[in-house]
């Protein structure tokens, strides 16, 4: 990896939520970081704090009842300190995201290529006919076919599938350093999710965007990712690339979490049905702080140090971080 | 469950022959009936006693159609659904509560398939009591055995679905589905909602119960890599028709049909060493209104050839226990160049 500072350098991040039943904690003092033209995958199941981290980043958290502490720095500017005009300029235009329903996050009264376009106009002051110029030309980018016209269309003229392909054109115009991809292919089908997936990664390699992909499939981390950071409870459990993840993973969590997936061939290694390993239990409340381990709940090798004391985050083998009391560290270069 | 215990007279316990559900569409100015939605046209299976049968495909192959039209929860347009050798598709509205008894469903989504104003007690306990199954502290010992059985605390009983997470609301579901002593469920999408931690319980639940029960599951998924882990046949939908059926591992390891093919290769593998050929598939799933010509995967298939587009293939043997809706015999291991092109271009 290259000496020079993170692309996006979070630090320390809180995101907490103030409710009449209390403060919920939805992020709680996460770091990590993403380089220039890296993919790094952030995993975890629901109400992990995934997306709520994504949503910070982009400062898309109403506050109040939203309260986001810590450090975001983007090319060294601390996103946390910027006035809303200030931050204006920096979505869409450096970093952009891609949500999850491509249903819901395209405006049904506007044509595909107002909508688009309405980035470049604002970002670069492209006339609207410039505009709808460059909206024909992430179509075609995209591979979406018939592009002149279908930039007039609606969007419930697309099927789900091109609907996600004009969210990623949207991200794409004004050709971001960053793009936030949340759960970008969960609501397709997986032929569909194969054409998003390659596009995305044949995009990555022309646009040269780093992507920081938020998903709970790790069959699409092992695909897309270098880097995988793993969360639980708002908090980063796991860090490390993604070979060390997959192969040698060293928190309770990420390795109940790869033992719960099933994966495609397993009728090929045994001849009855096997077991899925299972993760007993179910994920703490955020409403109350936890004490020691988040996932001494349901670890299976849990003590009473676990639930006392909360593990730090430590580096066991090269560039692969833990946050478990018990985890072996790594003996010199594995 | 004194039902389940019937010796196997050798008929399978489900059989569907030819089933075709088309919807109406309607339209113009006075409503007329202006073209159908052929959602299922013309598909046969048959499940056995404690057989697992998965219905897999893409949103809108009808696979879920299929499901509730056996399980009568709509009339079908044709065909013939069997359970135990006797039709059930024509009974009138008054004979199905026997039929009801005997198989249940377990839905999606947890949050909207149980009653948030009933505790558990009453939503379980509501078949027993419209069959007239038990009564009183009877009851009470049934709700609970099949509380354990879903592996829940019998304290439970007392408690409203809201106090519970996705993956107890359905293993609630469950308990519900088993009350009457059912010798079928059909499980559509029953997993799909929930995180990978809590679905592989349910799947695991799910295999439990059928060996400890000997149910029949019609298993309704998308998701291939937990259909091939609880599952003993499986039956690929596309638009409406069974493109491949046969057992589990002849399924995932030699498939036939260029569709399965494409699908199989189209789910991402979580093993960041492994590198897949990968079969791309081209555009989108045509309309079920207006279904391809011949056989209905020609317009995104990479072996296609002139005969496709005009002669639909039947499900027939290709061997090794494969049913496939196929022309070719062997589908060969790479894409033509000719053909790569077209499918670029379609």
């Amino acid at each position: 990896m290259s000496s020079s500072a993170p692309l996006l350098d979070i630090q320390n991040l809180q995101t907490h939520f103030g409710t009449i039943d209390g403060v919920v904690r939805a992020v709680e003092g996460v770091s990590f970081s993403i380089n220039a033209g890296e993919t790094v995958a952030v995993v975890g199941e629901s109400g992990c704090g995934k997306s709520v981290t994504a949503m910070s980043i982009l400062r898309l958290i109403a506050t109040p009842p939203g309260k986001i502490a810590g450090k975001i720095l983007f090319k060294g500017t601390n996103l946390l300190e910027l006035s809303e005009p200030e931050m204006q300029a920096i979505r869409g235009n450096d970093i952009s995201m891609i949500f999850q329903e491509p249903m819901t996050s395209l405006n049904p009264v506007l044509t595909v290529g107002r909508q688009i376009g309405e980035t470049v106009m604002l970002h670069e002051g492209l006339s609207a006919k410039d505009a709808e110029q460059r909206a024909i030309e992430m179509l075609t980018l995209v591979g979406i076919p018939a592009p002149a016209r279908r930039v007039r269309e609606y969007p419930h003229q697309l099927s789900g599938g091109m609907r996600q392909r004009v969210m990623i054109a949207m991200a794409l115009a004004c050709s971001p350093q960053l793009l936030v991809a949340d759960e970008p292919t969960t609501a397709l089908d997986v032929t569909i999710q194969a054409q998003i997936l390659e596009l995305m990664r044949d995009l990555k390699t022309r646009v040269g965007a780093a992507i920081m992909l938020i998903t709970h499939d790790l069959g699409v981390v092992a695909e897309m990712a270098q880097r995988v950071v793993v969360m639980y409870a708002g908090r980063k459990v796991e860090e490390g690339s993604v070979e060390e993840i997959f192969l040698n993973p060293l928190h309770p969590y990420t390795r109940g979490l790869m033992g719960s997936m099933p994966k495609l061939g397993s009728s090929l290694h045994e001849t009855g049905r096997s077991k899925l390993t299972e993760i007993q239990g179910q994920v703490p409340s955020l409403r109350k702080p936890i004490i020691g381990c988040a996932f001494a709940g349901r670890c299976p090798n849990v003590t009473d140090v676990c639930r006392q004391m909360a593990p730090a985050i430590e580096e066991k083998a090269p560039k692969h971080l833990v946050a478990c009391h018990y985890a072996p560290r790594a003996a010199a270069a594995a | 469950m004194s039902n389940s215990q019937t010796p196997s007279s050798g008929r399978p316990l489900l059989e569907v022959k030819g089933l075709k559900k088309h919807f109406p569409i309607h339209g113009g100015i006075l409503g007329g009936k202006t073209g159908n939605v052929y959602a299922v046209d013309g598909v046969s299976f048959s499940i056995n006693r404690g057989e697992t049968l998965s219905l897999v495909g893409e949103s809108g192959c009808g696979k879920s159609t299929v499901g509730k039209a056996v399980l009568r929860l709509y009339p079908i347009t044709d065909g013939e659904v069997l359970l135990d050798g006797r039709r059930v598709d024509n009974l009138p509205a008054g004979e199905l509560r026997p039929l009801r008894k005997r198989m249940q469903v377990v839905f999606q989504d947890p949050f909207s398939s149980l009653n948030p104003r009933q505790k558990l007690r009453d939503i379980i306990a509501e078949p027993i009591v419209n069959f007239g199954m038990a009564s009183g502290s009877e009851l009470d010992d049934r709700v609970g055995d099949l509380l354990d059985k879903v592996r829940l605390p019998r304290e439970a009983m007392y408690r409203y679905p809201h106090e519970f997470s996705g993956g107890q609301r359905q293993r609630i579901a469950i308990a519900r589905a088993l009350a009457p002593g059912s010798d079928l469920i059909i499980c559509d999408e029953a997993v799909s909602a929930l995180d990978v931690s809590v679905k592989a319980q349910i799947v695991n639940l799910l295999s439990d119960l059928q060996d400890e029960l000997g149910l029949a599951l019609l298993f309704i998924s998308h998701d291939l890599a937990i259909v091939e882990h609880l599952t003993h046949r499986v039956a690929v939908m596309y638009l409406g028709k069974i493109v491949e059926l046969a057992d589990r591992k002849t399924l995932f390891s030699t498939p036939h049909h260029p569709y399965t093919r494409a699908l199989l290769s189209a789910v991402p593998v979580p093993d960041p060493t492994v590198k897949r050929q990968r079969i791309i598939l081209r555009g989108d799933v045509p309309s079920p209104i207006n279904p391809p010509s011949g056989c209905r995967f020609h317009t995104r298939c990479p072996f296609v050839f002139d005969r496709c587009k005009v002669d639909e293939p039947q499900l027939r043997d290709v061997g090794m226990g494969r049913m496939s809706a196929c022309h070719l015999d062997v589908v060969p291991d790479t894409v033509p160049e000719a053909n790569r092109q077209a499918a670029v271009a379609a």
